[in-house]
């Protein structure tokens, strides 16, 4: 049938010219010089790349790394929980699943904002513990990883449930109850029966948390205040203020090849597809 | 088990709603310090007194519209093409689309749309912002669209064939009526996502079109301000009316 | 005044023979029609002719290809060989909606967000009908559905949906109107009512209908011919009473019916009768059958009453397994009885 060509027509041709173009441009970049005023120059080099395995550089792609993973990893020792709790409510499980959703659907940047008004000096936090006399001048509770960590955790939290809920949703009650038959404390029956059994879920949810994280900006941005400098800021940063757009760019091919790393990686275990 | 599992419950949801509550409440008080005051609505007033606040809304208004439009029309006609016949590089290039970073993605737009202007002479503006939109909303009205579309039995496009219908006809008679509500919910999905963005906008705007993400943020970066209570109270009034609805328009 | 007359009679042969032709074409043809899907050889050649105005029935298990074919004839799938003719042409390549049969879908297929008027409406709109209102209205008479043609899907029940369905493909007024498993959705109760129903209806419409299903009390009940299949083959076309009683595969014997295989021929159980052991004639009055004259001895092992008849199990002494049955006011017999079986030669099916 013809007719289905011309329906997939539209949506090729916007992503061939608003991804697939836009990516072969960057890539183009990332082997180029940077000009006298930053723009971009001839000659055709791997400068950039070579300037990637710069210690200063090294650190920014390790720390990134290691800030997704810790936000990955609170994100499940949180989610877990909530979603084991969700999975065995007798009723309302589309209500306390549309109350996950719901913080995630409205404005990221109001919710990273909150943060900024509950830890800053003068915020919430500070203000109730001066109040409550507990200490007696601010502390410093922002612009410094933990607040980021707290930002990305916070923002990334709902994907890290929903995938949990939905294979716990799928798992046999029966299998539980053999367990408690068989003599497991209710404990060690989610530690050593529902957990191994949920992995599809909870490697679906790392991942979706994950990836976000790694290439996070405006979390550190607006919560780190410039101190924590992930691989997104650096990025943005070579595209405005240093103006080195070729430095920029093979950055920016570093942090996808590292997103499509752990994709490949990951979602070769995995058989649900993302939706 | 039980009774720990609901007062974790408790504490999660707590955990996620209580930032945006208290957002929420602090917005109503008067003093712009964290004690409270009294009641007041200084700092709403104070919004409809800023000329730049307005200009960003109407701004994101306009961007979110033309985006939306666009992007469920392209996303419906691509889910449907789908769902007759798979492309394995279609999918994946949409759910590559999702899971590039932000930034990655502004910034290759802005490098496309620099090389462009090279020969276009043309600024960066409105237009492509709404550009930038389409491009990542596209695979939200995707993922939303086929969902639906997989709750329709084929028979029915074959019983509208079968009744003398040619292809179109069967789509735009029978299917597209009955996608209707997904369509949408894929709507108001696009809307808020667009309205919402701030890192691929801030990098392709141009200077007269600034949004109110960008208003905030701007805000934002010089300290706090209740100001900013207010918008966000409001915003996230608006976004979860729109979010509500989709949900019941989608389960209909 | 010759040369009038000469061409006025040459009008009318002209005429005549068009008549002549066109109600001697059956309506449907199957030609040597095959269709393999990648690693499924669903139809294996099949050759058919329908008869204009008849209620046929393709009848077999599931996967014999029954369903295909009825696909093929539909326009949903293009045959890998053969030809599929309506009124004498080939219609092949044409798309569904080019060809005028009509099918009514096993779940109905109706669409949700329109009315029942609407759904019947549907095929006449894209036809560019004249004359929709009154149309739909008389065919809504024909399938009883009067009064209930605002209400949407939904809100009808399964039996009226399938009104819905006849009505909206019939008012296309189709060549043949195929039916896949139409009584497969409703309960049993309205199933036996429907058959009764949808007969009528076909004499009524004076529509050829094309009916697939794996319930053989549906075919027999309802066709005027049948045409068992059986993994993508024909094995036999007739009326009801050849293919039941005159069957001419083991296949079709086994599917029709119960079968009692007793030394390679096959008796049904309705045409056997029980003597006690011993007994030399049959003091079963109610028989009317040809004298019985075949015998074989065993003990019964079981009974099962089931209301309108009983169902006795019979081990013969050569060895088979057989089933008896029996009107209700026969002889009761009990379970290590010694019994005969009698039957008439002439009722035996035997098979090359």
């Amino acid at each position: 049938m013809k007719l289905r060509t011309w329906f997939l027509l539209p949506a090729w041709l916007s992503l061939v010219l608003l991804f697939a173009v836009p990516f072969a441009i960057v890539l183009a970049y990332s082997f180029l010089t940077r000009g006298v005023y930053g723009g971009i120059e001839l000659p055709w080099t791997a400068e950039s790349y070579r300037r990637l395995f710069d210690p200063l550089y090294l650190a920014i792609l390790w720390r990134s790394f290691a800030m997704a993973l810790a936000a990955t990893a609170l994100c499940l020792l949180l989610a877990f929980p909530a979603a084991l709790f969700i999975s065995r409510a007798a009723r309302h499980k589309n209500l306390y699943l549309q109350l996950v959703m719901l913080p995630f659907w409205t404005s990221f940047l109001v919710r990273t904002y909150a943060w900024i008004f509950l830890l800053r000096d003068t915020g919430l936090f500070n203000t109730a513990l001066q109040a409550l006399g507990i200490t007696h001048g601010p502390l410093p509770l922002l612009y410094n990883d933990g607040a980021v960590l707290l930002g990305l955790v916070y923002g990334y939290l709902p994907f890290m449930v929903l995938p949990i809920y939905a294979t716990l949703e799928r798992l046999d009650p029966a299998l539980v109850e053999a367990a408690a038959d068989l003599g497991a404390r209710p404990l060690a029956t989610v530690w050593r029966i529902v957990v191994p059994l949920s992995r599809p879920g909870i490697v679906a949810g790392s991942v979706l948390v994950f990836i976000p994280c790694l290439g996070a900006y405006l979390t550190p941005d607006l919560l780190g205040g410039g101190r924590t400098v992930m691989v997104g800021n650096l990025v943005q940063n070579q595209f405005t203020t240093a103006r080195d757009w070729p430095f920029g760019a093979a950055v920016s091919i570093a942090l996808m090849a590292l997103v499509a790393l752990v994709l490949v990686v990951f979602l070769r275990r995995q058989s649900e597809p993302l939706a | 088990m039980k009774r720990w599992l609901g007062l974790y419950a408790v504490a999660f949801f707590a955990f996620l709603h209580l930032p945006l509550l208290t957002l929420t409440v602090f917005s109503f008080n008067s003093s712009r310090f964290t004690k409270w005051e009294h009641f007041s609505l200084v700092w709403y007033r104070a919004i409809f007194r800023d000329p730049q606040i307005l200009q960003g809304t109407w701004n994101s208004v306009i961007i979110a519209l033309w985006a939306t439009v666009l992007s469920t029309v392209i996303g419906t006609l691509c889910a449907y093409g789908l769902w007759k016949r798979n492309s394995r590089t279609l999918t994946g290039a949409l759910y590559l689309s999702l899971v590039t970073p932000e930034i990655v993605s502004g910034i290759a737009l802005l490098a496309l749309f620099q090389w462009a202007f090279r020969w276009l002479h043309w600024q960066l503006g409105l237009y492509t912002v709404v550009l930038a939109h389409i491009a990542f909303c596209i695979a939200y009205v995707v993922i939303v669209v086929s969902a639906r579309l997989r709750t329709l039995s084929p028979a029915l496009e074959e019983a509208a064939m079968d009744l003398g219908a040619n292809p179109w006809q069967a789509f735009w008679y029978v299917t597209l009526p009955a996608l209707a509500p997904g369509i949408l919910a894929a709507a108001l999905l696009a809307l808020t996502v667009s309205f919402d963005d701030y890192v691929i906008t801030s990098m392709v705007a141009g200077v007269d079109s600034e949004t109110l993400p960008m208003v905030i943020y701007a805000m934002a970066r010089r300290g706090a301000s209740p100001v900013i209570n207010a918008i966000s109270a409001i915003v996230t009034l608006v976004f979860g009316v729109l979010i509500l609805i989709s949900e019941r328009v989608r389960e209909r | 005044m010759a040369e009038l007359r000469s061409s006025a009679s040459a009008h009318a042969a002209q005429v005549l023979r068009y008549y002549f032709y066109y109600s001697m074409a059956p309506i449907l043809e199957l030609r040597k029609l095959v269709k393999h899907f990648p690693g499924q050889q669903a139809v294996r050649e099949i050759s058919l002719v329908i008869p204009r105005g008849s209620f046929f029935s393709l009848l077999g298990p599931s996967g014999c290809g029954k369903t295909t074919t009825l696909r093929l004839i539909a326009g949903f799938e293009q045959p890998t060989s053969g030809d599929v003719l309506l009124n004498g042409e080939i219609v092949n390549q044409r798309q569904p909606y080019e060809r005028n049969v009509s099918t009514v879908f096993q779940n109905y297929a109706l669409f949700p967000h329109l009315t029942a008027r609407a759904n019947v409406e549907f095929g006449l709109k894209r036809h560019r009908a004249t004359d929709i209102g009154r149309r739909v209205r008389e065919v809504l008479e024909l399938v009883g559905l009067t009064g209930k043609e605002t209400r949407r899907p939904a809100q009808l029940s399964g039996g009226e949906r399938q009104r819905v369905a006849l009505a909206r493909s019939l008012v296309l007024q189709p060549d043949v109107l195929l039916l896949d498993e139409p009584l497969a959705a409703l309960d049993p109760k309205l199933r036996k009512q429907m058959r009764v129903e949808l007969k009528a209806l076909q004499r009524r419409a004076g529509v050829t209908f094309l009916l697939v299903t794996h319930d053989q009390e549906e075919a027999l009940s309802m066709s005027d011919h049948l045409a068992v299949m059986n993994e993508g083959r024909i094995e036999q076309v007739g009326s009801p009473e050849d293919v039941y009683l005159r069957p001419r595969s083991r296949f079709v014997a086994g599917f029709l019916g119960a079968v009692n295989w007793i030394s390679g021929a096959g008796i049904r159980p309705e045409a056997v009768r029980l003597l006690p052991a011993g007994e030399v004639t049959s003091g079963d009055a109610t028989s009317g059958d040809a004298t019985p004259d075949r015998r074989a001895p065993g003990v019964v092992t079981g009974s099962v009453f089931l209301g309108d008849c009983v169902q006795v199990l019979v081990r013969l002494h050569s060895g088979e397994d057989t089933v008896a049955q029996l009107p209700r006011r026969a002889a009761l017999f009990q379970p290590g009885d010694p019994v005969q079986l009698t039957w008439s030669a002439a009722d035996e099916m035997t098979f090359p």
